[in-house]
């Protein structure tokens, strides 16, 4: 068995072992367990990169390809380049933690952790995916859980959130069928086989109006997970109603599909699609950017001020993937590992406070940092991080992502540049004005004087994520040489 | 004359024997012990399907008028299939509702008469097979459907399916007969020779399609399709819906795909805008349904207009992937009736909001009706989204990209409904919930079947592998 597969086989047995469980106890117990060896994987995975990496330079390591429908040409066909091993880790982590923050779920506990990791299983079938059909197949795997996830098990308007964001990324993928398909009846245009084969296409000079006319679809099928606007809609619904493992797994892996997607797929295929369009949509992105800081500003509940805040930083990556150039998008897949990890960290924080407080409305809240030190004093620092503090992730990705837009000389590129800067700015505001008025100050509501403090577990899923954010910020630069040598190619490719 | 030429029809001769069979079973029975014929009809129909996988000889009788291959032969056993998971899914409505009113016997001759009908229907060499075919294949199910005759909404829909359908087989009779007008012959092998696309074959081919469409239930000759749904027993609003509507559009494509091809151009258009019609159609009425026989109803011709984007395409991939969503669709639509008829059965509950809670009481019929209506929308893993990704390849595939595109946006629209079962089932809490209940055993291998067929079909390609190639038959 190839070390890739197992990525998909362990969490599929993972579930299957969990169909025979019984109680809350043995379902955590379960899926720890899984999610352990997951990450295990993961970690393995990445120094079993570095050493293969160093004798061997194809684009992809670790490919394994069978055929699987032979008339279309779809094959099961898996491989990983530096971005992927690092996305990977970042999944297993987030999910791991998650399982912690959900260790006292009480309600159809068997059934929460089955979803949660379908839900992992199709976002580690994505990432290792080569085949347009079967990334297909994982993509829509991982999204439909969320519907059963947020209506169960959220709060608030969970029905109508969960069937909005349902609609709106099934409504996405549709487009993207519609994009993949485009690809894969023009991927003879050189004269070989209709192939679904990433690698085999990127060969293929793709009829430049066939480009014109497809780039769009699979970018807007895409990017729609990547909470482009003005169709991020679903996200800040979804996210406020998603009970809290969901709101971390979501915001923190599933919305880097749409990143991932849109570099693998959308500009690495068609690139001269995205040349011809990108200024349409570094239109969009850099709104998105400001429109999602500035959202932030005028919530006052905490996981509305996360949601948007994602809006903003995800606008980021597609920004930076846009500029079309090495340092942009080594910023975007950094910012894309550094928002998973800390917007991840984030809803943790928010559902453990919400677990004690009972409310995520700010006003209400005050002077936490005396009651609940541990959580208040993560939180602060994730909200640094999340404000691009030297030190943290947030400041490498967001350096990385304007050097490399600034690069682009013509003025369109440097107002585009300079507006979405300034969301950083933004940024510092909605932060600090949470830290102000729910952390700091004087305890508000007598009830909270005796709020309880941090268990070992949720410890543990806040390590988890903390960890990797003062990593990547501190020593920022093996994982940037990593994911460097796996852009070379697509700069050969698209530029 | 060489009798074993009848081998050929094996299939036909063999359900004639079961239906004579059960006749005399009916007469020798005693009449307390009448339930027996249940177990007896279900026995000898697994058989007649076991016997059917067996590998049979391609060839032609009667001059032409009745042939046969292995795609027909391999369609035959997919009815069969289907039919079984049918019979055993109604088991339990016949032996506790039907029996007691001595009126067992007669719901599986009329239901194998009209299978007997469709095989013909799919075997026919002719217009005169076929159109005879096609009349067997009706007229009984019209029978079927009226069957409950204590209630009247069953007659209702007795009455509206032999009104309705006996004016489209008359309407495409009459297409038939202009058809013959400018070709000069019935027989399908004359015709592809002689016919050329002037205005009357054109209307005679219109015409004719109707009759076809009215038994798919594509717009505008859907309407008879959601009352009718309701008022049958389910067990008959199950099998208009799979069976008959698969053996409708197998039919259609080999017409078109053989007889009609010179037509090409012309038939092209009109599916295209049918296609469009029938799925939005379906789509928006679903959208607002409650009963849950009316709701299956107005998916189900949304699902025929998916169909017809395979049949737009003409070619071997077409061909393959028609068969192959059919198959999917009759597995995934089954079971969701099948989970509607044990529901409706212990309960008399139909509608969407008595399944509210249903997770909590009785999980695994929530699960098999979640996998069917995953497997109706696309969802993957599950065999309905290979079906649909494939159908839309094969649309792509000739450049049909818009229409690719609006068929997508349905599937987002059905999704929309589908999931409102789903929340219905899992999501909301009720005070009343259908309360925990088992099935016997009949009505569990039926839901079996389905669970399995779903879960198996899509992953496993070496299937349509096999259907790819059967297909070479016909192009």
């Amino acid at each position: 068995m190839d070390i890739l597969s197992l990525f998909v086989i362990v969490p599929v047995l993972t579930i299957l072992t969990l169909v025979f469980t019984k109680g809350l106890k043995q379902a955590r117990l379960v899926s720890m367990i899984g999610s352990i060896i997951q990450l295990g994987m993961a970690i393995n995975l990445l120094f079993a990169y570095f050493k293969e990496r160093a004798v061997n330079d194809s684009l992809m390591l670790f490919t394994k390809d069978v055929v699987w429908f032979k008339q279309f040409n779809i094959h099961y066909n898996i491989g990983v380049d530096g971005i992927s091993v690092a996305l990977l880790l970042l999944t297993s982590i987030v999910v791991l933690a998650g399982v912690f923050i959900s260790w006292k779920m009480k309600e159809l506990p068997k059934e929460f952790f089955i979803s949660l990791l379908v839900l992992s299983t199709g976002v580690y079938g994505f990432f290792i995916s080569m085949d347009l059909f079967t990334m297909f197949v994982f993509y829509e795997i991982a999204v439909i859980p969320m519907y059963l996830l947020i209506g169960i098990w959220g709060t608030g308007p969970k029905e109508y959130s969960a069937m909005k964001l349902t609609l709106m990324l099934m409504g996405a993928s549709a487009v993207l069928l519609v994009g993949i398909l485009g690809i894969y009846f023009n991927s003879n245009a050189d004269g070989g086989a209709l192939t679904f084969n990433i690698l085999e296409i990127a060969k293929v000079h793709i009829p430049f109006e066939a480009q014109k006319l497809f780039f769009p679809l699979t970018f807007i099928g895409f990017a729609v997970l990547g909470a482009l606007f003005p169709f991020h809609t679903w996200s800040p619904d979804g996210h406020a109603s998603a009970p809290t493992a969901v709101s971390m797994l979501h915001a923190g892996v599933l919305m880097k599909l749409g990143g991932y997607g849109v570099f693998r797929v959308a500009m690495f295929l068609l690139p001269q699609g995205a040349i011809d369009w990108s200024w349409f949509f570094i239109i969009l992105s850099a709104t998105g950017v400001i429109y999602g800081a500035f959202g932030a500003i005028k919530q006052t509940d905490l996981k509305y001020i996360n949601a948007y805040s994602s809006v903003s930083h995800l606008g980021m990556v597609l920004f930076a993937l846009l500029m079309l150039n090495k340092t942009a998008w080594n910023g975007a897949i950094l910012q894309s590992l550094s928002h998973g990890f800390m917007t991840a960290l984030f809803f943790a924080l928010i559902g453990m406070i919400y677990g004690r407080t009972h409310t995520r409305d700010i006003t209400k809240l005050g002077g936490l940092l005396k009651v609940i030190p541990f959580i208040s004093a993560i939180y602060v620092i994730a909200g640094l991080a999340s404000l691009g503090l030297p030190g943290f992730s947030g400041f490498v990705a967001e350096m990385n992502i304007f050097v490399g837009a600034f690069q682009h000389e013509e003025t369109f590129y440097r107002v585009a540049t300079i507006i979405s800067v300034s969301a950083i700015v933004v940024t510092a505001v909605y932060i600090l004005r949470v830290v102000g008025i729910m952390l700091m100050g004087t305890v508000k509501n007598n009830d909270y004087l005796n709020l309880p403090k941090a268990t070992w577990y949720e410890k543990i899923g806040v390590l988890l994520l903390l960890i990797p954010i003062v990593g990547m910020g501190v020593a920022p630069l093996w994982l940037s040489d990593m994911i460097l040598e796996s852009l070379q190619p697509f700069i050969q490719g698209v530029l | 004359m060489d009798f074993s030429n009848f081998l050929l029809m094996r299939h036909e001769i063999l359900l004639l024997a079961i239906l004579l069979l059960l006749i005399v079973g009916e007469i020798f029975i005693h009449k307390n012990k009448k339930s027996s014929i249940v177990h007896l009809a279900i026995f000898l129909f697994g058989i007649h399907t076991i016997v059917g996988f067996f590998a049979m000889d391609e060839g032609v009788l009667f001059g032409t008028m009745f042939k046969t291959n292995n795609l027909i032969h391999f369609f035959k056993n997919v009815l069969n299939v289907g039919v079984l998971i049918l019979l055993l899914q109604s088991a339990d409505w016949l032996q506790e509702k039907m029996v007691q009113q001595q009126r067992g016997t007669e719901f599986f001759i009329l239901l194998f008469s009209s299978l007997l009908g469709m095989y013909f229907m799919i075997s026919s060499g002719d217009f005169l097979m076929f159109y005879l075919g096609l009349e067997l294949s009706t007229l009984p199910v019209a029978a079927l459907a009226a069957y409950e005759t204590s209630k009247r909404k069953s007659s209702e829909a007795g009455i509206k399916l032999i009104l309705s359908a006996a004016l489209a087989s008359g309407i495409s009779l009459f297409g038939i007969s202009m058809l013959y007008a400018t070709s000069g012959s019935i027989y399908f092998n004359d015709i592809v020779n002689t016919i050329t696309a002037n205005y009357l074959t054109i209307l005679g081919f219109v015409l004719f399609f109707t009759g076809l469409a009215f038994k798919i239930s594509l717009v505008p000759f859907h309407f008879w399709t959601a009352d009718v749904y309701e008022g049958a027993p389910i067990s008959v609003a199950s099998y208009l819906s799979v069976i008959s509507k698969g053996a409708a559009v197998f039919i259609l494509m080999i017409l078109l795909f053989t007889v009609l091809k010179p037509l090409m151009h012309i038939w092209e258009n009109i599916l295209y805008v049918v296609a469009l019609a029938t799925m939005f159609t379906g789509n928006l009425f679903a959208l607002r349904q409650q009963n849950m026989k009316r709701f299956l109803a107005f998916s189900s011709i949304a699902q025929a207009g998916f169909i017809l984007l395979g049949l737009i395409t003409g070619t071997q991939l077409g061909t393959a992937t028609i068969v192959y969503f059919v198959m999917i669709y009759i597995f995934s639509n089954l079971a969701a009736f099948g989970v509607v008829q044990a529901i409706s059965l212990k309960t008399g509950k139909e509608n969407m909001t008595d399944y509210e809670g249903l997770y909590r009481t009785n999980p695994n019929l929530s699960l098999v009706m979640m996998l069917a209506l995953f497997s109706l929308a696309g969802i993957p893993p599950v065999a309905g989204f290979f079906g649909k990704f494939f159908l839309f390849t094969a649309a792509a595939s000739k450049g049909y990209y818009l229409l690719v595109f609006l068929a997508v946006v349905n599937v987002t629209i059905s999704l929309y409904y589908y999931l409102l079962v789903i929340r219905a089932m899992f999501l909301r809490k009720s005070d009343h919930p259908i309360p925990f209940f088992k099935n016997k055993l009949y009505m569990r291998l039926g839901l079996i079947i389905t669970v399995i067929g779903i879960l198996i079909l899509g992953l496993y390609s070496p299937l349509y592998d096999y259907i790819y190639e059967l297909s070479s038959n016909l192009n």
